[in-house]
């Protein structure tokens, strides 16, 4: 229930970083507010409640007993002796209260203490008294109050340390959970050091920093405790007469219900108004505190990426021997009030049969480019912003979420890096790749399955019957991209998106999946959009590359060209960070500083500050994409020379 | 399978004894003399002798819990002084109501719960999100106890649809359809703070889990998004929600305690309240050990349950 909180002091330390909260949150917030301010007006009413012009509670009236409420003298009529309820449900609700908060404080007490101690000391400590919290919480919540309940005999305070032992294990496991992250941090070691002892150093350095947890705990709790010692005192086991707190209150209303309904609907609704406030509060605390609610990373992401075009391209003419053209697109995510530009108007083309390359370092925007191609940006937070992107000569960005499903994994399919996390952990890969064929073309299960076996032997996977029964995490790296590989094929796609789907496998796997790939390439005339921040690889299987940087192409030819001949510096500081085999003097220089932030591009060319030949004028409007004839094209002003070679 | 299934029961072991240990600690904390306790103040010394021998108080604490234990291994709970009976008959009788309330209640729950969390998430910030969570949000601060008193008035004692309280109706009842008749508002009542928290917890989890990247390759596939949902997102989600519907069943098998006092439930917890009141110590013994050590045993078959849904969890 709580277990989010162990996190609380970093989203503490990230929330001074972070933008205004969205309108959503505020409304959230407005909610939390409603939960304080009546929460405040019950706790103001029952401090004054002893200078309130009210009957007393306990003075008995049988000449008035059981009178409605709205009552002459009695606002909320009178129970069952006589006495005013106004004046008993106020004073109830300061018991109850008192109590509650007793018990979380006292909870707090003996469960932080527990906590802190088990987290920092460790090891022996640590597991005994964690068995026990364990066996703690072994007991069905309640019962465990009972029996103590039943050891101490009823009554008011015994009710009280129940609900506070119960509760102890929440304090404990949670404060446990933060001290063990403080407990070999640098400043805990320099007072070691200084040599302070163990208390003090708990005291004055642990202490301070599991505070803000220890608070939250008790705000996520107290509305609980509250309820329990209700339940308790209306089960007769708490509070006993003459004293009286909203639960005990209830339980004597019970026994009028059919005749006095008001006796038990008024203090109950009471508890529930208390405990209501106390949760609206705790939950608007606990999302503000969150910080993947504000980035948006809680949203559902739709089955399409949001499409909201500016502008549609430049609108050329498609060749007919083009599979995929890629023109101006621009994706966007907005977060806050910050718009990340990721792609900022990229163009390219596949032809059939054709490779191209999409090269760049990570946060180029190579697979957001990619991914926008058939819309599976997330969204919220992504954006398609503009552009055109046509398949078979027809534009995606126009097509129903039902149109761009049959080209998903249909005519057109992905290919992801890391395939741990991009298979299903729960369904075997057969069932995975059978789901996969079957969305495509209408077949039964066992014929599909028979297929699904035959895909993983066309991608080499020895033993393809058994091996589609196994789950993905039974299967080393390297097949499971092999069954990325087949999942892409189920269908005999016209073109396969491959995202980086060689950047996790060790150099020997690499190489065969690149050659699978090739194979399939020449064996079923698939084109291939091959996104990858490895020239190696690129030299080895593309016929044409792009090269990325900060959302745009910077370069784009036949791998010959941008390799053998680089026009752009980004590039040539790129293909001098690949050691060459034979050549081990070579420098491999790093490029210095880091790509510019795409929510702030600077005019001009985004890659100026990093480039020696930088000028003035690199730095001012729009750098155009020049051709430099035989379809090799940069965006730069001052391209190197052709003499570089 | 098998084989994580007698890991699973051999680890249980000491979790029992470690439950018996609490029970026997807690109940060596009655302040003053145990048998003065029970019997109370107009107690002669001779009787008062008599059952300290009896509960062996005369014996070290060791030897005490020792003897104890065995006993109750041997299906020898002790005496339940108020009722005169044998504890073990008397909490096995009651036993059984429990388990049809409580029964009935984790069923509809988990089936509430989990339908509402997804509806939550699937809609998510859509009105009926929006519907959703504040009802979820008065649902965990109801208390039931006062719920299942309205739900009584309103719809036992205004309408007179359903009976106000019992087991059976005392007249011509007894038959299954008598029992559901009972069983619907003290179930229902107990089910709806369980319902909360598991619709909290499916909702956040299918959130969590549709920003998979696995989820984005189900949509790569071009599978349509009922299939993403209810099958792909689904089945990840519910993995980790069913630990927690497992510790709801404590949650119920506690709360019983409440329902059964309003409704007059003939259960375990009915009898342990008024156990607790009538000091009868031994039918307090007997039967919160019955109640924590089934609780024990669902909680395993819930981590069974999980076993089998998800092949990486391992024991």
């Amino acid at each position: 229930m709580t277990s989010n909180i162990a996190t609380a002091p970093d989203i503490k330390a990230k929330k001074r970083s972070a933008r205004p909260s969205a309108f959503k949150l505020l409304a959230r917030n407005q909610l939390a507010l409603m939960g304080a301010a009546i929460l405040a007006l019950v706790i103001a009413l029952v401090l004054i409640t002893p200078i309130l012009p009210l009957p007393d509670p306990d003075v008995t009236d049988p000449a008035q007993r059981l009178l409605p409420p709205f009552s002459d003298g009695h606002f909320l009529g009178t129970d069952h002796l006589g006495r005013d309820l106004l004046s008993r449900l106020l004073w109830g609700t300061r018991v109850s209260l008192a109590v509650g908060i007793s018990a979380s404080l006292v909870a707090a007490l003996f469960g932080s203490t527990i906590g802190i101690v088990s987290g920092y000391f460790g090891g022996r400590t640590d597991n005994i008294m964690m068995r026990g919290i364990d066996m703690l919480m072994a007991f069905p919540y309640i019962l465990l109050a009972l029996a103590i309940v039943a050891a101490l005999g009823p009554g008011l305070m015994n009710a009280l340390y129940a609900i506070a032992v119960v509760n102890i294990p929440f304090f404990a496991r949670n404060i446990r959970g933060v001290t063990v992250g403080i407990a070999h941090r640098e400043f805990v070691d320099a007072a070691k050091l200084s040599g302070k002892g163990h208390i003090r150093i708990l005291v004055t350095e642990i202490l301070p920093n599991v505070m803000p947890v220890i608070v939250i705990t008790i705000s996520t709790t107290v509305g609980w405790m509250i309820l329990e010692t209700a339940g308790l005192s209306f089960l007769g086991l708490g509070a006993q007469p003459p004293q009286a707190d909203l639960g005990s209150m209830l339980g004597e209303g019970r026994k009028l219900i059919t005749t006095a309904q008001h006796l038990s609907a008024i203090p109950g609704a009471m508890i529930f108004i208390l405990v209501m406030s106390i949760n609206l509060l705790g939950d608007g605390i606990r999302d503000v505190l969150d910080p993947r609610l504000k980035s948006g990373a809680l949203a559902r992401p739709a089955p399409l990426t949001k499409i909201d075009r500016s502008d549609e391209g430049t609108g050329h003419p498609v060749d007919d021997d083009t599979v995929l053209a890629v023109d101006e697109l621009r994706t966007e995510f907005v977060l806050g009030d910050d718009t990340y530009k990721a792609v900022g108007g990229v163009s390219f083309s596949v032809g059939k049969n054709e490779c191209v390359g999409l090269v760049g370092e990570s946060g180029s925007g190579k697979s957001v480019t990619a991914l926008s191609l058939l819309g599976l940006v997330a969204s919220p937070p992504g954006t398609i912003a503009g552009g055109r992107v046509m398949f078979d000569g027809k534009d995606v960005f126009d097509m129903s979420e039902r149109q761009v499903r049959d080209i998903r994994g249909g005519k057109a399919a992905y290919v992801f890096q890391d395939p741990l996390s991009t298979l299903h952990p729960l369904f075997s890969i057969g069932d995975q790749l059978v789901e996969a064929i079957r969305a495509h073309n209408a077949m039964s299960y066992k014929d599909a399955w028979a297929k699904a076996v035959k895909l993983l032997g066309m991608v080499r996977i020895p033993n393809p019957e058994r091996r589609a029964e196994n789950y993905p995490h039974q299967l080393s790296g390297g097949m499971r991209q092999r069954v990325g590989i087949a999942m892409a094929l189920a269908n005999e796609p016209q073109l396969i998106i491959a995202d980086e789907p060689t950047t996790a496998l060790d150099v020997t796997v690499q190489a065969q999946i690149l050659k699978l790939m090739n194979n399939l390439r020449t064996d079923h005339g698939t084109s291939v959009l091959f996104i990858t921040h490895d020239f190696g690889v690129v030299s080895e299987i593309c016929d044409r590359v792009a090269v990325m940087y900060a959302g745009r192409i910077v370069e784009m030819g036949t791998t010959e060209q941008v390799l053998g001949n680089p026009a752009h510096p980004y590039t040539k500081r790129l293909i001098d960070c690949v050691p060459r085999l034979g050549e081990p003097d070579r420098r491999t220089a790093a490029i210095p500083g880091l790509p510019p932030a795409v929510n702030n591009l600077p005019a001009g060319c985004a890659f100026a500050d990093r480039c020696e030949r930088a000028e003035d004028k690199c730095r001012v409007g729009e750098i155009s994409f020049d051709d430099l004839g035989d379809g090799h094209g940069v965006r730069c002003i001052k391209p190197m020379e052709a003499a570089n070679v | 399978m098998h084989v994580y299934i007698l890991r699973r029961l051999i680890l249980m072991v000491p979790v029992l004894l470690g439950l018996t240990v609490i029970v026997f600690l807690i109940m060596s904390m009655i302040p003053g003399d145990p048998a003065l306790a029970i019997l109370g103040s107009y107690a002669t010394p001779d009787n008062v002798e008599k059952l300290r021998a009896d509960l062996g108080l005369d014996k070290t604490m060791v030897e005490q819990y020792w003897i104890w234990l065995t006993n109750m291994l041997q299906g020898d709970f002790g005496r339940s002084y108020s009722l005169n009976r044998p504890v073990l008959d008397e909490i096995l009788e009651r036993f059984g109501a429990t388990l049809i309330l409580a029964g009935t209640s984790l069923v509809l729950c988990t089936i509430f719960g989990l339908l509402t969390g997804v509806i939550s998430a699937v809609r998510q910030y859509g009105w009926a999100d929006k519907a959703l969570t504040f009802a979820v949000l008065i649902g965990i601060s109801v208390p039931s106890f006062w719920l299942g008193l309205l739900l009584m008035m309103f719809f036992a004692v205004e309408l007179r649809w359903l009976p106000v309280s019992g087991m059976y109706a005392i007249y011509g009842g007894g038959d299954l359809p008598d029992l559901i008749r009972h069983l619907i508002l003290p179930s229902v009542t107990l089910a709806v703070v369980a319902t909360g928290i598991i619709a909290r917890l499916t909702r956040s989890n299918m959130l969590e889990v549709l920003r998979q990247d696995f989820i984005r390759t189900a949509r790569a596939k071009g599978l349509d998004e009922n299939r993403v949902i209810y099958r792909h997102a689904f089945k990840a989600a519910l993995v980790n929600v069913i630990p927690v519907i497992g510790v709801q069943a404590g949650f119920v098998l506690g709360g019983a305690v409440y329902i059964e006092t309003v409704f007059q439930w003939p259960g375990i917890g009915r009898m342990l309240v008024n156990a607790i009141s009538t000091r009868d110590i031994l039918l307090v013994q007997g039967g919160v050990v019955l109640v924590a050590g089934s609780y024990v045993l669902f909680n395993l078959f819930a981590d069974v349950l999980q076993h089998l849904l998800d092949p990486r969890v391992k024991a």
